[in-house]
């Protein structure tokens, strides 16, 4: 918590109510900031730790996840101005993925929005921003809080995720679909239930869950998914792994694929939702929503800039590549944003920012990617064919109920 | 009454008053069929003329005609539709607690000479120049500012249009403008004059109805808005009947060119369909159609109030909510039993503007009250006595006393109800430093503070000019960006109100150019 003695920028950071047991197992001790929080970067080695999200399960947590609770009789009027999407279809019990934008139609973040109840919502977003909900809070009865420190947040995520949950006393849970979320109960030997709150939803794009509980739960609930979790090659997984797996399942993430347009200082850096192909997510028959004129405006010309999925020759990561559309390198059709060789796949894959010309699926780029071997850089001119997003989806990700390992 | 009236108007003008009817007249001229809504039971909004005691009326917000540009007047033909005027060219007195009163206007460098040999002649100089970048100036004021960095021929072509215009002006005159443009008017006036109540009573000018103190930057501006608004124009006039008569003669010029206008009719909401201007609902549930709409609301109401956040983004919501609009003057109404004595002060003088605010420091130091939400204990004093030119405005023999008061707090830190008293009979102290025998004159007494102003007038913050005249609230960027050129973000809605460009004070060219801009916009 902070104090008042003490400015936030000289406190150190905050520690989240998994951090004791995170650094026990946190072989590398390689942490990261992450919304003001410590969070662990690597625990082990990042290879075992993707290969438990794709072939067993995998605990992140995801407390610094910023979170807001928004209540009041107009909280879905105001949600409903706030971002792109008609959240007037999403019943309690539901969770929708939505952007924001401000006037403009510039993107300012993404996130999860749960329905909680009647006039009463939870917005999950990357980064703080209380001063532009206030803004679009004016003329709106609704009140608006921070509860991150409130709630703990941990993903269990994995093909054996949901046996895993169940194997730790959650009974139902199986039930939940994608973007459902419900509450359950972990019972404990010798004190009562532990009451949590699941959502299907998560950054891996495999079978997944998220668990939302008060702070005084969560070392209890993450000992009894290290408990059980120990003969099924579970594990604690830091952001590094997580990333390889968000990149297959080609989700955005701010700071890479786009920067807020809360934050961006050079004009032209801003992105759309049409841009960041989130166009789906963007629905203008709803009434007025936060950038609508300007996004129809610009979806009557066409958006500038596609972000694309590309597959790359070789097995290098396109990392910062700036990718032309020809071998000679003389005309530049944008860059890559994100790059990982996916072991999974076996593609080395990218998320790149492309002109809107050069973005339909079989377009040929050319890769610009610099290696360091042994300290000698090379520079290799490599093809990178535009393809579909994403480059891994299992049908186990949607399926309900999930298979029973 | 029925959902949807009978008729359709191409456009409705939400608010009858004076830039409302100027922009409902040429509306009406150029074919439309237009409709204007007034909450009000008259028409006039600040400029009207009403009775505040039994048997004594009053302008009762405005008080004096000297900002309207001579053409727009002649354009809408106000003298053929009965306007007159009861005085022009009346003088202004500065007045001195010793009687040796300054008197400003016509021949006042010679009545300076006996003054102050020196202040004589820089008060020459200064007045040509004035009048000068007057010249230069009004067109700004009278046209539809240019947007920077549009592809639009017009703005560019508006921009080239300023720039030749101040060049025009010459190289020490252009140099002298972009010197003093920022300036507070107190260091100016110290530059230029020694007479304390000379630059008192021109500081006056430049800080009456804004929330400055002489040393405020950006008074020098509003000293320079004040003069450009009608240059060359019988300054300082007082039309038969008050301001009211002028309101009376802008709405016939708006009926006899086709308008309706409707009082009574209280705007509730502005419609909305498809993201697209629909009408607007009456208080009464009548709603009345029309695919444009021009508020001459101040942007508070008209985008918070009548349109709604909901359809607007929040960004632009943020800056319509932050502009600064609380109004610091407050207006004194006095019905006098008899013409109280002013020491030293002839029939002439006593017809104009009898100005107390004996020097700039005074003015400064009434205003460092209001810094700290109290009023002032000396406040800086217009007053006019209407009723020595337009006997009629009382009963036989009577007298009505019109006073702007600087300053008044919108939010008054003891709060206003229990303090409207105390502040009445500070003000009436204060006057009768220079008419002893006022106070046993008065037979009645109004007074108006700016929440009070708000409820009646309408006006969000109870401000003259709707939105404070600032740098970053003028000209390209008022009110807000995301309203200029007399548009909204939400197609349909207009702006045509003191709180658009250029401003307010009884001039009227808001109206006028919001007219033209919608006009132009539909060819």
């Amino acid at each position: 918590m902070l104090t008042e003695s003490e400015p936030h920028y000289r406190q150190p950071l905050l520690k989240t109510p998994f951090h004791e047991r995170a650094r026990v197992l946190s072989q590398l001790d390689s942490f990261i900031p992450w919304s003001g929080y410590t969070t662990v970067d690597v625990f082990t080695s990042v290879e075992q730790e993707y290969f438990a999200i794709r072939n067993a399960s995998s605990l992140y947590d995801l407390t610094p996840m910023v979170k807001y609770r928004i209540a009041g009789i107009d909280a879905l009027r105001f949600l409903n101005r706030l971002t792109t999407r008609d959240l007037g279809k999403l019943g309690p019990g539901r969770v929708a993925y939505t952007v924001w934008c401000d006037d403009e139609g510039h993107l300012i973040d993404d996130g999860t929005v749960f329905c909680l109840g009647a006039n009463e919502y939870r917005l999950c977003t990357a980064e703080r921003q209380l001063d532009w909900f206030r803004a679009s809070a004016i003329g709106f009865d609704v009140e608006i809080r921070e509860v991150t420190e409130e709630i703990a947040a941990l993903a269990v995520q994995g093909p054996t995720s949901c046996k895993l949950l169940k194997t730790i006393g959650v009974q139902g849970v199986e039930n939940l679909k994608p973007f459902e979320h419900g509450t359950f109960a972990m019972p404990q030997s010798s004190r009562p239930p532990v009451s949590l709150l699941v959502s299907r939803t998560g950054f891996t794009g495999d079978l997944g869950y998220e668990l939302w509980m008060s702070p005084a739960d969560a070392e209890p609930v993450w000992d009894a998914l290290m408990e059980v979790g120990r003969t099924r090659a579970v594990r604690p997984i830091g952001s590094r792994a997580l990333n390889i797996a968000r990149i297959e399942a080609g989700f955005l993430l701010p700071r890479m694929e786009f920067v807020s347009a809360a934050h961006t200082l050079y004009l032209g850096t801003e992105r759309s939702p049409l841009e960041l192909g989130l166009a789906w997510l963007v629905d203008f028959g709803k009434g007025h929503f936060n950038g609508r004129r300007a996004l129809l405006a610009e979806a009557a010309r066409g958006p500038r800039h596609q972000l694309v999925g590309l597959d790359v020759a070789g097995q290098k990561p396109a990392h910062n590549a700036l990718l032309y559309t020809a071998r000679s390198g003389h005309k530049q059709a944008g860059s890559v944003t994100s790059a990982t060789w996916s072991p999974t796949c076996k593609r080395n894959i990218a998320l790149a920012m492309v002109d809107a010309a050069h973005s339909a699926i079989g377009s040929t780029l050319w890769a610009d990617i610099y290696l360091n071997r042994e300290l000698v850089w090379e520079r290799r001119m490599v093809v990178a064919r535009v393809v579909e997003r994403p480059f891994f989806a299992p049908a186990r990700r949607r399926a309900t109920p999930p298979a029973d390992f | 009454m029925s959902a949807t009236g009978g008729t359709r108007y191409d456009s409705i003008v939400v608010g009858g008053g004076h830039n409302g009817l100027v922009c409902a007249a040429y509306l009406a001229r150029s074919g439309r069929s237009v409709l204007v809504l007034e909450a009000a039971s008259q028409v006039g909004g600040a400029a009207v003329t009403r009775e505040f005691a039994p048997g004594f009326k009053v302008s009762a917000c405005a008080h004096l005609l000297h900002l309207m540009p001579p053409a727009l007047m002649r354009e809408l033909d106000l003298e053929t539709l009965g306007l007159r005027l009861a005085a022009a060219d009346l003088p202004s007195t500065a007045l001195a607690s010793d009687g040796a009163h300054l008197l400003l206007g016509a021949g006042a460098s010679a009545a300076l000479g006996a003054h102050s040999p020196a202040d004589a002649g820089a008060y020459a100089d200064w007045q040509s120049l004035l009048s000068r970048l007057a010249t230069a100036l009004h067109p700004v004021l009278s046209a539809t500012p240019p947007r920077l960095g549009t592809e639009a021929w017009r703005d560019q072509a508006a921009l080239l249009a300023l720039g030749w215009r101040l060049r025009r002006l010459g190289r020490s005159e252009l140099r002298e403008l972009l010197r003093i443009g920022g300036m507070c008017v107190h260091d100016l006036l110290e530059d230029r004059f020694r007479l304390p109540l000379l630059k008192g009573a021109l500081a006056l000018d430049a800080v009456l109805g804004t929330n400055y103190g002489p040393r405020s930057p950006g008074t020098v501006l509003t000293l320079l808005y004040r003069a450009a608004a009608a240059p060359g124009a019988a300054r300082l006039a007082q039309p038969l009947g008050g301001l009211g008569a002028l309101s009376q003669a802008l709405a016939r010029a708006a009926v006899s060119a086709g308008a309706e206008i409707r009082t009574d009719a209280v705007v509730e909401r502005i419609v909305v369909r498809e993201d697209h201007v629909a009408g607007v609902r009456l208080a009464s549930g009548e709603e009345i159609t029309s695919q444009t709409v021009v508020s001459s609301a101040d942007p508070k109401t008209t985008f918070l109030r009548l349109l709604g956040c909901e359809h607007l983004d929040a960004g632009f919501v943020r800056r319509v909510s932050q502009l600064r609009s609380r109004g610091l003057t407050a207006k004194l109404h006095l019905a006098l039993t008899q013409l109280p004595e002013f020491a030293g002060l002839t029939g002439a003088a006593l017809r104009g503007r009898l100005l107390v605010a004996p020097s700039s420091d005074y003015i400064e130091r009434a205003y460092s009250h209001a810094k700290y939400n109290e009023f002032s204990s000396a406040p800086i004093l217009e007053v006019t006595i209407p009723t020595l030119t337009d006997p009629a405005l009382a009963p036989r023999g009577r007298h009505v006393m019109s006073v702007i008061v600087q300053y008044a707090p919108y939010v008054l830190a003891a709060g206003w109800a229990g303090q409207r008293q105390r502040f009445a009979d500070l003000i009436i102290d204060n006057l009768a430093r220079y008419a002893p025998g006022l106070r046993d004159c008065v037979s009645a007494s109004e007074l108006l503070t700016p929440p009070d102003i708000e409820r009646e007038f309408r006006i969000s913050g109870g401000h003259w000019h709707h939105a404070e005249l600032a740098l970053d609230q003028f000209f390209m960027v008022r009110p807000v960006p995301g309203a200029t050129q007399y548009r909204s973000p939400l197609p349909g809605l207009f702006l045509c109100g003191a709180g658009c460009h250029p401003g307010g004070g009884v001039m009227g060219l808001a109206g006028r150019n919001a007219a033209q801009a919608l006009i132009r916009e539909a060819a």
